[in-house]
């Protein structure tokens, strides 16, 4: 054997591990260096060149059972399959599975259209929708993945207390219209609720952090999969209204009254099963999207920058129009959600052990301008907070503001270590995780605490 | 003589925490001293070293860096951390106290029971003789 026909037979056997999906370019690399410096090691020891090869890929071991091992250890790669998969060990009938989520999307659809048609006020729906249609989706993971019973009933007693808070304070009115307090509440207990969700779904292991990544992978499908039910629901209800009229029929109380809430309410659950069933159709969309993203995104921050430093130096200095008005906070507190979203679902595909590339860059680059059009912002909203005093949405604005500033300050430290080599993207992702809890404790204080220290206004 | 997979998979990652006390290395150094220190007598799958490598990775006992070896190619270095050396001092008593446990067991030292004066020297090497 020459040592063409040795580099032939090596990307032969490289090309076979690379069929295996556990497996990336940079296992590739790690592998192929070991092959090729065991049968140098061989050879030296005087074997020829054939023995040495065999030898050295005998060593290496099963490729099955080293990709099933790395499969183990990167769920990022396989994490549908692996978590929530085909069962093959449970064929079952298969009609079963389908009945189960058509009885809990019916729930939801139900537990949604049914009130919306009793109650009478929009409000007590627009408080309750999240935890109304929480239950389902927990039962969809608990029939799934089977819940343990602390989880089971922690969950339940973090339900009922949730209930009672936003059915028992005693919310003021102005006009007729929900007050400030209100509306955080109605903003946060959703966000409240899919924690929730999250607990169900990692099976009551939420401590470990690969379940709250696969659960954050989740969470980006979801939100997908649901865009879509929305887009071909809308068609259709336009379509089907548009039918009836022309048979002299007006179908829109009925659409607005029972078919749009049942809708809202059963797309929950139904998307939750596509993704966990049909992940192989649109698989990974949202790191696909995060890429594209991220350097318009970044475009965008740096534009912003720019006509916000032009117009300090036209001279009206502290006059600066954006920096001026009140709702800037929330803008920007959007603005970061959605940096952040980009960071973490750039980071939910990634192998944490492969080398740096320009998306990586990119990231950093967006991350850095975002913290110094926030830092401009947060300054100015500071001054007007001091001059103006606080208000309920200024104070939650301006929390989230700084979660999210420590959050992305602490990335930028870690992505730029990263880029340079220095570290693994490991840190990084350990530090997200850690901080996923954050911004669930966040959204608890602003339902149960914000309104009684505002006098629910 | 052949170790059994689960005391393989059990001292793997002491083993290889060890190995990187002494200072940071590629995959196949490591698997090669770990050939050294066990005489060749601890045979492992060693594509497995890799997912063992990436787990210390997350875990955070072990940080890693890319390099060019000598012949061109991309490797991968690793190195320990604090964490990794708390957590291989940990795993390192534990084994000491098994491997005294047994080492105390294999010793013929004195006589733990012996009330039948001193026949018992003489029982082990006659059951023995029959067994064999």
């Amino acid at each position: 054997m020459t040592q063409a026909q040795i580099d032939a037979e090596v990307a032969r056997w490289r090309d076979y591990l690379g069929s295996h999906a556990e497996l990336r370019g940079p296992d590739l690399d790690e592998l192929e260096d070991h092959l090729r410096e065991q049968v140098s090691g061989l050879r030296a020891a005087g074997l020829h060149d054939d023995e040495a090869f065999l030898i050295a890929v005998k060593r290496i071991g099963s490729i099955d059972a080293v990709s099933r091992e790395f499969g183990r250890e990167h769920s990022e790669r396989l994490w549908a399959q692996l978590i929530l998969g085909a069962d093959p060990e449970q064929p079952g009938p298969g009609w079963r599975p389908l009945a189960v989520v058509l009885s809990l999307a019916a729930g939801a659809a139900l537990s949604l259209a049914v009130p919306n048609n009793l109650a009478g006020t929009g409000g007590w729906i627009a408080r309750n929708a999240a935890l109304l249609l929480a239950p389902w989706l927990v039962g969809y993971f608990a029939w799934r993945r089977s819940l343990p019973r602390p989880a089971r009933s922690g969950l339940l007693v973090a339900w009922a207390g949730f209930a009672l808070v936003a059915n028992l304070y005693p919310f003021a009115e102005a006009n007729s219209e929900p007050g400030a307090t209100e509306i955080l509440l109605i903003l946060h207990l959703p966000i409240v609720a899919w924690f929730g969700v999250g607990v169900a779904h990692a099976a009551g292991r939420w401590r470990c952090e690969q379940e709250r990544m696969d659960f954050v992978r989740f969470t980006g499908e979801w939100v997908i999969y649901y865009a879509l039910f929305a887009l071909g629901g809308g068609v259709l209800l336009g379509l089907g209204a548009a039918a009836f009229q022309m048979l002299g029929v007006d179908a829109a109380p009925v659409i607005g009254q029972w078919i749009l809430p049942a809708g809202i309410g059963g797309a929950t659950v139904v998307a939750a099963w596509l993704v966990t069933a049909k992940q192989g159709v649109v698989e990974n969309m949202a790191p696909v999207l995060a890429a594209v993203f991220t350097p318009l995104m970044a475009l965008l921050l740096l534009t912003l920058l720019v006509g916000i430093l032009a117009q300090a130096a036209g001279g009206r200095g502290t006059q600066v129009l954006i920096l001026a008005d009140r709702n800037i906070l929330i803008l920007f507190d959007l603005i970061l959600v959605l940096v952040l979203g980009l960071l973490l679902y750039a980071l939910s595909a990634r192998d944490p052990h492969g080398p740096p590339g320009l998306g990586d860059w990119l990231t950093l680059t967006l991350l850095v301008i975002a913290l110094v059009v926030d830092v401009l912002m947060l300054a100015a909203m500071l001054t007007r907070i001091s001059q103006y005093g606080a208000s309920p949405n200024k104070v939650v604005a301006l929390g989230l503001n700084l979660l999210l500033l420590v959050n992305l300050a602490w990335s930028a430290r870690l992505q730029s270590l990263f880029v340079r080599s220095r570290r693994t993207l490991t840190p990084m992702i350990s530090w997200q995780m850690a901080y996923l809890p954050v911004f669930a404790v966040w959204a608890g204080l602003v339902v149960l605490v914000v309104p009684p220290l505002f006098g629910f206004r | 003589m052949r170790l059994d997979k689960e005391l393989v998979a059990a001292s793997a990652t002491p083993l290889v925490l060890g190995i990187l006390a002494g200072g940071e290395a590629h995959g196949y150094a490591i698997a090669r001293r770990i050939e050294e220190l066990t005489d060749g007598q601890l045979s492992w799958a060693e594509g497995m070293l890799y997912p063992l490598l990436h787990r210390l990775d997350r875990l955070g006992y072990v940080t890693s860096h890319w390099a060019t070896g000598p012949a061109g190619r991309r490797r991968r270095i690793y190195a320990i951390t604090e964490k990794g050396a708390a957590a291989l001092a940990e795993r390192t008593t534990q084994w000491a106290v098994v491997s005294a446990a047994l080492s105390k067991l294999a010793a013929p030292g004195p006589p733990v029971a012996s009330p039948r004066l001193g026949t018992a020297d003489l029982a082990l090497p006659r059951l023995v003789g029959v067994m064999a």
